[in-house]
């Protein structure tokens, strides 16, 4: 298989500022967003950005295994990002790599301020993500997600944690990448923001970018964030709708047939 | 995460100096401890680099060897990061394969490297879709005093730049390499520097004890045309849009600073 190379020839706009897919500089990707969308797990979400589908399972707090990690003052949050074999072109190794390593890492930084640990002295609190398809930008994804099965999960969060990415495409910011523009764009610049507290819990840069691009670039993704974050409200509001709704009706039958 | 347990006390003591702009080893916020960077202290390396920053020493080991290319870049050498946490730079280091740390510490000063195309890869191409020079940096942490990112780049950045190679030639498809060395075909330089987040301040080349007192960390890398190449917010806690603002504008002069002091000799040397 022939792979383009970052920086090469392929246009990622036409002569209008439109994306390969039809969208302008400062558009996000269409999202859809789903929680408690697993019976097994305390909570659940699911995401799908462009063409990126990730899940997110949310168990604990629970006693943590094994017991020397435990933290006396703390719950431990761990996440762990990893990506299905077939969620990429070539089929990946299913043995965890360098990169979601440390992509488990700094999706557990950029959650962990906005969980209350110190409710859950000891305990565990583990966020598994499992990325089916990859197409750019699945660690904004991932934590978009994962912090939605948080709140699912009813753990007590300071707030939630929304995420997007913004880069440079042909020499212009444009907002949350899709595969094709990170490899073959100029820079990319995941952050990932609470947006009420307004603080920011991930920043990661790779490529080239002027300080100027830098401040234009972060200031479009934490729009991209907060764009997000009022998508995650959402659904989690309707998730309890449904839930009321479920309540009267059931009370209004058993009404009846008392 | 904590390499080390750490008093109420000494969290406080640390805390209120920071907020009167002060610290335990009497620098100011935007100060970094001196710096030494020995070159070629290791003969069988293609390229090796000692650097001391305060009490935290790395050394660096290039080795160079002929492989095969990645199949979609078959006209580019490999460049590929290690670090190896070792038992005797800290009491909380333990022996085994490298932790989160260790591989997150490696891929951030790879992506500067990388990303600023420090090393023009497609010049240590010898036959291409078959023959690439691959450039290990490996990373060896000898003594944990605080700020390995910044260490270990300026390690890994002085030891590519004194790294040699053989020439090759090819005959018949087969490569021969000769006794006459190379230097590597360098187009840029990438230098990071780290901040500390502690309360509402940012510390420059955070020593061990305010790494453990700290909120979290963020790293900036400038390449020598000061474009941001590669940035990682590390560590559980948050920045505010001023943190990255201010550590990106302090970044930006303090690392030209660093660029000039103990870049500089190196080139020179090399041009020598």
């Amino acid at each position: 298989m022939e792979e383009i190379q970052g920086n090469s020839q392929i246009r990622l706009l036409t002569e209008d500022n439109l994306r390969l897919d039809g969208r302008k500089l400062d558009e996000l990707r269409p999202i859809k967003l789903e929680v408690g969308v697993l019976s097994r797990a305390d909570g659940s979400a699911y995401i799908e950005q462009g063409k990126s589908k990730i899940l997110a399972a949310v168990y604990g707090p629970r006693e943590l295994h094994p017991r020397h990690l435990a933290q006396p003052d703390e719950a431990l949050l761990q996440c762990i990002y990893r990506m299905a074999t077939f969620s990429v072109d070539e089929r990946k190794s299913p043995a965890p790599s360098r990169r979601e390593t440390e992509l488990s890492k700094v999706i557990t930084e950029s959650l962990a301020p906005a969980v209350f640990l110190k409710y859950f002295p000891r305990a565990s609190i583990d966020v598994y993500i499992q990325v089916i398809q990859a197409d750019g930008g699945t660690r904004c994804s991932s934590i978009t997600a994962a912090s939605l099965a948080l709140a699912d999960a009813g753990i007590p969060l300071r707030d939630l944690v929304a995420a997007c990415a913004a880069g440079k495409i042909d020499g212009k910011i444009a907002l949350d990448l899709s595969d094709i523009e990170d490899k073959n764009g100029q820079a990319d610049l995941p952050v990932a923001i609470m947006p009420r507290k307004k603080l920011t819990t991930l920043l990661q840069m790779d490529g080239f970018m002027t300080k100027e691009e830098f401040i234009e670039a972060y200031e479009l993704a934490v729009k991209g964030c907060q764009k997000i974050y009022e998508m995650q409200r959402e659904v989690l509001i309707q998730k309890y709708i449904n839930i009321q709704d479920e309540v009267s009706e059931e009370s209004s039958e058993q009404n009846r047939g008392g | 995460m904590p390499h080390s347990l750490i008093s109420e006390i000494e969290t406080k003591y640390i805390r209120s100096l920071v907020s009167k702009e002060k610290r335990v080893d009497s620098r100011r916020l935007n100060d970094i401890r001196p710096i030494t960077i020995e070159c070629g202290i290791v003969e069988k390396a293609n390229g090796s680099a000692r650097v001391t920053l305060g009490n935290t020493k790395v050394i660096v080991g290039v080795k160079a060897e002929i492989g095969t290319p990645y199949p979609d870049t078959p006209n580019s050498g490999v460049i590929t990061c290690a670090a190896e946490f070792i038992p005797m730079a800290s009491p909380y280091f333990e022996p085994g394969p490298p932790n989160e740390e260790a591989v997150e510490l490696a891929r951030v000063v790879d992506r500067g490297i990388r990303e600023s195309k420090m090393v023009d890869l497609e010049k240590l191409c010898i036959i291409p879709n078959e023959k690439v020079w691959i450039l290990f940096v490996d990373i060896y942490i000898i003594d944990h005093a605080g700020n390995l990112f910044d260490a270990s780049s300026l390690a890994a950045v002085s030891a590519l730049l004194t790294t040699k190679i053989p020439r090759t030639e090819v005959e018949d498809g087969k490569v021969k390499t000769l006794d006459e060395r190379t230097s590597l075909p360098i187009n840029n330089i990438p230098i990071s520097l780290t901040f500390a987040k502690i309360d509402d301040q940012l510390c420059v080349d955070p020593i061990l004890e305010e790494e453990n007192v700290m909120d979290c960390r963020i790293t900036i890398v400038y390449d020598v045309n000061n474009n941001l190449v590669a940035m990682q917010k590390g560590e559980r806690g948050a920045l505010t849009t001023q943190d990255i603002y201010k550590a990106v504008d302090l970044a930006e002069t303090m690392t030209k600073e660093i660029r000039e002091k103990y870049i500089s000799p190196i080139l020179k040397q090399e041009g020598s």
